[in-house]
């Protein structure tokens, strides 16, 4: 019996030996973020592992714009918000139109566009960010907030398509068909029978578009340059640009920019997990 | 595969299919299905094609590439890409598939921990990797204030030495996608039947014998496709380098994905897509794997 417990807590230990680790790895930058934009200017730098005062002024400041790279700061959380939505729409648009033609309706060329968007889906995106550039300069859609949507939506379609596709074929043929018996068009069949069993697909490809978009850091800087149509990413690089630049609101507001997405993915995880885990690597 | 077999009504998806009798005049439902997949190929007409086309072409002067291979920097971004791809992906993976076998235990302080594992994969690069290097600070980062507290010595100056600038990216890269595939791996265990494990303990077997005669028979097709998606992904990271090291210190940290964006810098297009160009030897033949895998 007490060689039972014994080997019990050892197996826990060996856990937790193993937990406090991972724990400490995934948290640190995280916690350093927040250290950062609750540390009073200038104290964030001195190494302390909490600030002796720690204030809510950062926070503040951003959200008043007091400073010249936050000038713009509720302008560009709107962009963000803006872009976001934009592309997850208009992905789900695309991409559920797009998998019931190919999976329900068996459209011609339908299996070729899915091998053209699986091929799409492999190209590292930043591979396809310069010539991407240069497209959108030559459609004059530079700085307009379309060349990063429509970007975004070339981006997010292909897997988009892929998943909603995977969860259509699942979908028992016999349904169609009886619809087809009953005189059902194709609208009908769509609006009545497939969006409904498709939901919980369509909110993890949605989810999953609007959270691309929202992280989006290398295509949003090379399509949109001015301060008013930029995203908030690309306003926290501008940081950069200096060598002594507030540091802590940079982390204030990075920490303002991480949490929608945080709060979206938490939202939406028991969509996400089953919908992109199970569609990224079929086994 | 599973998928596939529940449409045994369709007639079998064979290349010689379309002729017989479709040639009456359209019907309504492939009417409407060329009206519902009208705007994806617009969308990859109009951004995909074109793009890759264009790209293409400015690609196109042998001259170009003269210059790229002239360039040291280019020799320098090819090695660093490749032991990038050769560490970055070995490493990950063989910690994801560790950390799967600790995610699957059945606690609930390990359900709480996961569910802050995945942060690092939810919140967007740039705070966190800004973070990162801010921590890596030669003088006031927290790492070195540590270091100087507890030796009184002065610790490296962490991003200013190639080496360990792009060994540190790699870590960088580690943090931010070990949790997806970690998530991956961890669903490729629950799909083991449990039964196999409890018939295995019934008969003796230690840890390492279940994973190396249950778990891995299992997992390695999952981990083998799940490595080649990864150095796909991997090539196109963009995010690790640039935002902790900005390919510096000299340019010597370059990878690939980055390389292309220095090039644009410098007002050198063609050479921004010579760069992508050389890189096709690489990545074609993976995604030619994964095209194999995924739409057979």
């Amino acid at each position: 019996m007490s060689t039972l417990t014994l080997k019990k807590a050892s197996t826990e230990a060996k856990l937790l030996l193993i937990g406090i680790p991972v724990a400490i790895w995934t948290l640190l930058p995280i916690y350093h973020l927040t250290l950062f934009a609750i540390s009073p200017r200038g104290q964030a730098v001195s190494g302390k592992l909490w600030p002796d005062r720690p204030t809510l002024d950062n926070f503040a400041v951003v959200f008043h714009q007091e400073h010249h790279y936050l000038g713009h700061f509720w302008l560009q959380l709107w962009n963000s918000v803006l872009i976001a939505v934009a592309a997850g729409a208009i992905t789900l648009f695309v991409a559920t139109a797009a998998a019931f033609a190919i999976s329900r309706l068996r459209v011609k060329g339908g299996r070729t566009i899915m091998n053209l968007a699986l091929f799409t889906y492999f190209i590292p995106a930043a591979f396809l960010a310069v010539p991407m550039y240069k497209t959108m300069g030559n459609y004059g859609l530079l700085n307009s907030q379309w060349a990063l949507i429509l970007a975004m939506v070339t981006i997010a379609t292909p897997y988009a398509i892929w998943v909603l596709k995977q969860a259509s074929d699942k979908l028992p043929i016999e349904l169609d068909e009886a619809a087809r018996i009953d005189g059902a068009t194709p609208l009908q069949l769509f609006r009545l029978v497939y969006l409904p069993l498709m939901l919980p697909s369509m909110v993890a490809v949605g989810t999953y578009a609007l959270l691309l978009a929202w992280n989006e850091y290398l295509y949003a800087f090379l399509l949109l340059s001015d301060d008013r149509s930029t995203t908030l990413g690309v306003a926290l690089g501008s940081f950069l640009a200096a060598d002594d630049s507030p540091w802590e609101l940079l982390m204030a507001t990075g920490l303002l920019y991480a949490l929608p997405p945080a709060a979206i993915y938490y939202a939406f995880k028991r969509y996400m997990v089953g919908g992109l885990t199970a569609g990224a690597v079929k086994s | 595969m599973s998928t596939i077999a529940l449409e045994g009504a369709a007639p079998p998806e064979q290349k010689s299919a379309p002729a017989g009798p479709s040639r009456r005049r359209l019907s309504p439902w492939q009417a409407w299905g060329l009206v519902l997949i009208a705007p994806y190929v617009l969308v990859f007409a109009v951004f995909v094609l074109y793009p890759v086309g264009y790209g293409l072409w400015l690609a196109r002067h042998p001259a170009s590439y003269v210059k790229l291979f002239d360039d040291p920097v280019f020799a320098r971004t090819v090695v660093n890409t490749l032991v990038f791809l050769v560490i970055g992906i070995n490493l990950k993976m063989l910690i994801a598939l560790f950390l799967s076998g600790f995610f699957v235990r059945a606690r609930p302080w390990i359900k709480w921990l996961s569910l802050l594992f995945i942060l690092p994969w939810a919140v967007p690069s740039i705070p966190t990797i800004l973070s990162l290097r801010f921590m890596l600070n030669p003088e006031w980062g927290i790492i070195n204030t540590t270091i100087f507290r507890l030796t009184g010595a002065d610790g490296p100056n962490w991003l200013n030495n190639p080496q360990l600038a792009l060994g540190l990216a790699i870590l960088v890269h580690i943090w931010k996608s070990l949790p997806f595939w970690t998530l991956i791996l961890v669903a490729g265990r629950l799909a083991i039947p449990n039964e196999m494990y409890e018939a295995a303990s019934v008969d003796g077997a230690t840890g390492w014998q279940k994973f190396r005669f249950i778990t891995w028979p299992s997992l390695q097709t999952l981990y083998l496709t799940s490595s080649i998606l990864s150095m796909i992904w991997t090539l196109g990271d963009f995010n690790s380098v640039y935002l902790l090291t900005g390919g510096g210190p000299a340019d010597q940290t370059h990878v690939l994905a980055t390389l292309g964006l220095r090039y644009l810098r410098l007002d050198q297009v063609d050479l921004s897509m010579a760069t992508v160009v050389c890189a096709l030897p690489l990545v074609l033949p993976l995604v030619y794997f994964m095209m194999k895998r995924l739409s057979r």
